[in-house]
């Protein structure tokens, strides 16, 4: 069988929860995660130059829905883009990050994470429930990116705008995170905090 | 009798009636009564029995201190026991129950330990049943339980039906208490522009001064909170919420809030319970003040209660316990509770002031309604059972020699008042000694420090200590501005509003009621009403050398049921210090600890019940093994096959199938649990040659090896294949359990201690979904999907290659955890569950078997591998495992190298691994024991070893296990005795196996199979 022929299944196969909050599985996304030094120009010419975006500040993230640079740590970043394009694109990156010298780490994630949107206008409300990060409007602007936990799984989650936001989690608690997020604003959809 | 008034009850909506039932027993109320105000109004006062003596007890306060008025609500998979009727909001259908008593609360007959009270004293418990020491599990511990104790539990089969959940809130300010020191402090600090928010646990704003009264800025408080509130609600930076109590402090700013959003409301939409997990730059503990308990025998005779709850109760809900009330009082303030009895109607029959010349103008106008006060008096003792009967009163400071009995049915006693400290010391706050006012108030130059070593909790109010209206109000203000400046807000000049109230005289400590009581009133003078510890029993703590406050608490009891002392605390304090002849600051206080009063466990809980308790991670495959019959075993958080069983198997014929089939042909393996860490950087090598005991940094591209790793000190804490997929990158396997953990130990290293090691790390563990193909028809298996050479040459044992499998990217690996020839084959994990289809798909000719966790230790046993978790349990090394050919001898330094070099870990003497045979085949227990000759120190066996697997061999037909034994691997041969799960020591004939020492491989010790 070609490999063109196999279809990348994600782990929620593109389910949907309709609500005050509605939360979407994304489907398969290109990842590539990118350790180096995000203050080296060396480092991040070649990322911006495949990514096509800028290298976001701390706790920031920039691009578009299908490329974007997330903020994941002071020395990693994430990489997406459509899924499949990592298989050659992360490799031949790092072929020309070693060729220069540049010590850096670039790994084709994109199986490892599930990727969710979320959408409503209890969305901040939801997230509150269940994310100790300060998710206020003040301090959770569009564009922002925190690493922290949903309930007891690890989590990513960016804001989009005051009602859209995307949380990626691990592959194995996809299952997990969508039924904790499909709840977060079922139970008490009229309470407004933020 | 107690009864509902004809008019008051600011609180009440007396248009319409509302039914519940107590025991039972239907009754009516009012909408915004609490259980305890509808309980007084339909006169009755019993509303249960107590802990220890089962003596009959009343309300005897209005709110969230109440020791005695504890009840079970509601029915089913929503009852709930020891539940305060004062903090309950009263709903059309309530029910409660009471507690502790049986038959009935009328007719008790635990209430035979009141008789026995003489000898119950402190400490009966230990003293009592030391000895002999059978009769404790047998006969005191049941009886005890049976007769001492609250609510009963929920039915263990019963599920709570509500909802509960958590809210994470960050603001600048938190105000715990909206009385109207909060209320003040709320608006000054959000006025100065501080993002606030503000709780108060009950459903009402203003705390107590409506009760109380004064004045403020000249009008009424009411009048002034209702304005205040309207104020507040037009700050768009503050937001308020009722029915939420200030549960915790802790470090940080950190403070839990526990609301209770439908208790008063069943059936409504939405969560029970929120349990608010607040981030504050400021806390303002605007806790309030609670009035103390005076210590009298018969003080908590049904009918007894706090004068200021009286006056609640008056005022608030239009109920009074009785028709003739006589107040008791050390201080001024308990006249207000006189005044406001008499207004509404209600006889005072008597005031007996402790002080030898009475108050000053509170009590000339109780004098002026012609209610009689006696000075320097005092309560002798109260008589009666289930009700207040007669007064005796004494000199306040004599022996309690009766003066005059003063028939009446109700008694206020007014004995000070004490700050709530509880939050401004959950974080360590400290107190100072009040000589004035008798009271423990924060210590405001120690106060509870947040992250940047700065105070973070602010006092207001009377919560500061500032127990007077005015002092309160100016506190407030200050405390406002305080936590405003501090989280970086500009203050403006601010103007207290001015409290006014009347002027009061002195209060007198009186700390046992009267001062010189005899004994046999100190035996029924109540400190802690909830755990029934009277005045006698600290004074016999302090006789029985217990000096230490933290002691004598837990030697009496004292302060440690549900309600923690909030009565009993400072009386409790005063007459231990009085006993040790010692001031009260030196005596201390107890430790207040969180939360203020119990929470359910439902708001702790929040969304993590039922399906999502925890997260429950599942591999690419996991619908298929589900599918297919998996049995299902928990590997940390992963759910795993622990094998697939067929109908009309067991789970032992399907493990022994997989096995059979595997060994014979053709058995699948779900790997992707194991743990993938990439490991790269010019330093990597050393790196991995520093936290594996072998030597990684010579392994060849292409190459794999098993390795171990141990931590610092020597023990294995996990194993697996480590392959060099280049020049200066590694993939590093670890067990299933160990990838996170040992991600995270490579970067604490990285991170903490070799800083300047150019090494990355990155968990990939979740990126492929990895089959094991194992059998010998597993090359003929991926020779069929095609794509990549798997032949023996081209891809040789411990070595790996990338290419493509059927269409699918694939990274195969050459390694064998089963003795057969073996490849595990990692795939992109979207690719997973299509790959594994078509591995059986295509393994159809040769019955391809998924096998489970089982098999899979079952063939590594009789392999004789090892298997961490099993083998090892955090006190082996891997000598005692015989795998010191896997430690470098080469290497300068490793992680564990210098520990495995101690005298103990070097010891000849220490256990080690060998393999037993049965005579007959049989199965030895797990876990199970080699006897030694003789006892040690304790009177115990001696033992020489302790089984570490033990299995069924489907493949050997016989029980194969692996074992720790002393000087094992020189032993070969010989027999030992091992335990069995039922050992006992004096049938050892009957309650023994025999065992021989053998070599741990047990199957194709040559390696043919694997070498096909």
């Amino acid at each position: 069988m070609p490999e063109s022929m196999l279809e990348p299944v994600s782990p929620l196969m593109g389910a949907i929860s309709e609500g005050a909050l509605t939360v979407r599985d994304a489907g398969p996304t290109g990842m590539i995660a990118l350790r180096g030094d995000l203050s080296d120009p060396a480092f991040t010419g070649p990322v911006e130059a495949l990514a096509g975006v800028p290298v976001p500040g701390v706790w920031q993230a920039s691009g578009s829905d299908t490329r974007a640079l997330l903020w994941m740590s002071p020395d990693e970043l994430l990489l997406l883009m459509p899924y499949g394009e990592p298989r050659s694109a992360a490799p031949r990156l790092q072929a020309e990050l070693d060729g220069q010298g540049v010590f850096a780490l670039v790994q084709d994630v994109s199986d490892m994470r599930v990727r969710l949107k979320i959408e409503g206008s209890q969305m901040r409300e939801a997230l509150a429930r269940l994310t100790p990060a300060d998710v206020s409007p003040a301090a959770f602007r569009a564009g922002s990116l925190r690493r922290t936990r949903i309930a007891q799984a690890a989590a990513a989650i960016y804001v989009l705008s005051e009602e859209r936001a995307e949380v990626f989690c691990f592959r194995s608690v996809a299952d997990y995170a969508f039924r904790l997020l499909s709840g977060a604003a079922r139970n008490a959809p009229d309470f407004e905090y933020f | 009798m107690s009864t509902r008034l004809a008019k008051g009850g600011r609180f009440l909506d007396r248009s319409r009636k509302i039914r519940f039932t107590f025991d039972g027993v239907a009754m009516s109320a009012y909408p915004g009564d609490t259980l305890a105000s509808a309980l007084i109004a339909n006169d009755h006062l019993l509303v249960g029995r107590s802990f220890k003596y089962h003596r009959p007890r009343g309300v005897v306060a209005s709110g969230a201190e109440e020791p005695n008025a504890l009840v079970g609500l509601g029915r089913g998979p929503r009852f709930e026991p020891n539940q305060r009727a004062t903090t309950t909001e009263l709903f059309d259908g309530l029910t409660a129950e009471s507690q502790n008593r049986w038959p009935s609360l009328e007719q008790d007959v635990g209430a035979v330990n009141a008789a026995l009270a003489r000898f119950l004293p402190a400490g009966f418990y230990y003293k009592t049943f030391l000895w002999p020491r059978a009769f404790w599990k047998h006969l005191y511990e049941p009886f005890i339980r049976r007769a001492a104790g609250l609510g009963k539990a929920p039915h263990p089969e019963s599920r709570d039906s509500d909802s509960y959940e958590h809210f994470h809130a960050h603001v600048d300010v938190l105000v715990v208490g909206g009385g109207v020191a909060g209320l003040l402090a709320a608006k000054v600090a959000a006025e100065s522009g501080a993002q606030v928010l503000l709780i108060e646990q009950t459903a009402h704003w203003g705390g107590r001064a409506p009760v109380d009264g004064g004045t403020i800025d000249g009008t009424t408080p009411e009048a002034w909170i209702e304005t205040t509130l309207e104020e507040l609600d037009a700050l768009p930076n503050l937001r308020r919420v009722a029915r939420c109590m200030g549960a915790a402090v802790q470090d940080h700013g950190y403070v839990l809030g526990y609301e209770r959003l439908t208790d008063h409301a069943p059936g409504t939409i939405g969560p029970r319970h929120r349990l608010w997990r607040i981030r504050a730059k400021q806390i303002v503990a605007a806790t309030g003040a609670i009035e103390r308990p005076l210590s009298f025998a018969g003080n908590d005779v049904p009918g007894v209660m706090l004068a200021s709850a009286m006056r609640d109760y008056v005022v608030n809900y239009g109920v009074t316990p009785g028709q003739k009330v006589v107040l008791v009082t050390n201080n001024d303030d308990g006249y207000r509770t006189a005044l406001v009895l008499h207004d509404a109607g209600v006889e005072v029959v008597r005031v007996l002031d402790a002080r030898p010349m009475g108050g000053g103008k509170l009590m000339e106008r109780v004098r002026e309604l012609g209610i009689r006060v006696d000075p320097g008096r005092a309560i002798a003792k109260v008589s009666g059972g289930k009700r207040v009967r007669t007064v005796h009163s004494c000199l306040a400071d004599g022996m309690g020699n009766v003066l005059e009995d003063i028939p009446c049915d109700a008694v206020a006693m007014a004995g000070g008042w004490s700050p709530v400290v509880h939050l401004w010391s959950h974080c360590g706050g400290r107190l100072r000694w009040d000589e004035a006012g008798a009271f423990f108030r924060p210590d405001v130059s120690r106060a509870p420090t947040g992250a940047d070593g700065l105070p973070m909790v602010v006092p207001a109010g009377s919560a500061n200590g500032e127990l007077t209206l005015r002092n309160a109000l100016d506190d407030a203000v200050k405390a406002g501005k305080n936590a405003a400046l501090k989280v970086g807000c500009e203050v403006g000049e601010i103007v207290a509003p001015r409290g006014e109230t009347e002027p009061e005289a002195a209060l007198m400590p009186l700390w046992i009621v009267p001062a010189k009581a005899t004994p046999d009133l100190r035996m029924k003078a109540f400190l802690d009403y909830q755990n029934d510890v009277k005045v006698s029993d600290l004074q016999l703590a302090a006789r029985e050398g217990y000096e230490s406050v933290e002691h004598a608490k837990r030697y009496t009891t004292l302060g440690m049921a549900t309600d923690q002392g909030k009565l009993s605390n400072i009386n409790g304090l005063a007459v231990l210090s009085d006993a040790l002849s010692e001031a009260i600051p030196q005596v201390g206080t107890t430790t207040f600890r969180p939360p203020y009063t119990p929470i359910s466990f439902g708001a702790i809980t929040g969304e993590a019940r039922g399906e999502l308790f925890q997260p429950l991670r599942r591999t690419p495959m996991d619908a298929w093994h589900d599918a297919n019959g998996a049995v299902w075993e928990p590997v940390g958080q992963w759910r795993r096959p622990y094998c697939y069983r067929r109908p009309g198997e067991t789970t032992e014929m399907a493990v022994n199938r997989e096995i059979l089939a595997t060994r014979r042909s053709l058995g699948l393996l779900d790997a992707s649990t194991l743990g993938k860490i990439v490991v790269k950087g010019p330093d990597a090598g050393k790196f991995l040659d520093m936290l594996y005991t072998n030597m990684m940094s010579t392994l060849p591209i292409g190459k794999c090896r098993y390795g171990l790793m141990c931590s610092e000190n020597g023990f294995l804490i996990d194993d697996g294949v480590v392959v060099r997929l280049a020049e200066d990158t590694w993939l590093c396997h670890t067990t299933t359990g160990g990838a996170e953990r040992i991600h995270a130990h490579m970067e604490d290293w990285l991170q903490c201690e070799w800083v300047d090691w150019r090494v990355y790390t990155a968990n990939v563990t979740e990126q492929y979904a990895q089959v094991a193909v194992v059998g010998p028809e597993a090359r003929r298996l991926l020779e069929k999907l095609g794509g990549m050479d798997v032949s023996k040459e081209a891809l040789p044992f411990m070595t790996f290659a990338e290419g493509t499998l059927g269409g699918f990217p694939a990274r195969v690996y050459r390694i064998s955890f089963s003795g057969e020839l073996s490849f595990e084959v990692g795939v992109p994990a979207h690719l997973g569950r299509a790959f594994w289809g078509k591995l059986l798909e295509l393994g159809a000719e040769w019955d391809v078997t998924p096998y489970g966790t089982e098999a899979l230790h079952v063939m590594r046993a009789e392999k004789g591998f090892i298997m961490i978790g099993d083998e090892t349990d955090g006190t082996v090394i891997p000598q005692d495992l015989n795998l010191g050919w896997a430690i470098s001898k080469k290497k300068d330094d490793f992680l564990g190298k210098r520990a495995q070099e101690r005298v103990h870990m070097a010891d000849p003497k220490r256990w080690k691994l060998v393999g037993l045979e049965t005579p007959d085949g049989g199965v030895l227990p797990s876990g199970a024991l080699a006897l030694a000759p003789g006892r040690n120190a304790n009177g115990q066996r001696n033992t020489q070893g302790r089984v570490t697997s033990s299995y069924f061999s489907p493949t050997l037909g016989r029980g194969i296990a692996m074992a720790l034994v002393l000087d094992g691997p020189r032993r070969m041969g010989e027999e030992l005795t091992f335990t069995t799960d039922d050992y006992d020591a004096a049938d050892e004939a009957k309650t023994t196996l025999k065992a021989t020492i053998v070599d741990p491989v047990f199957y194709d010790p040559e390696g043919a199979r694997n070498d096909a």
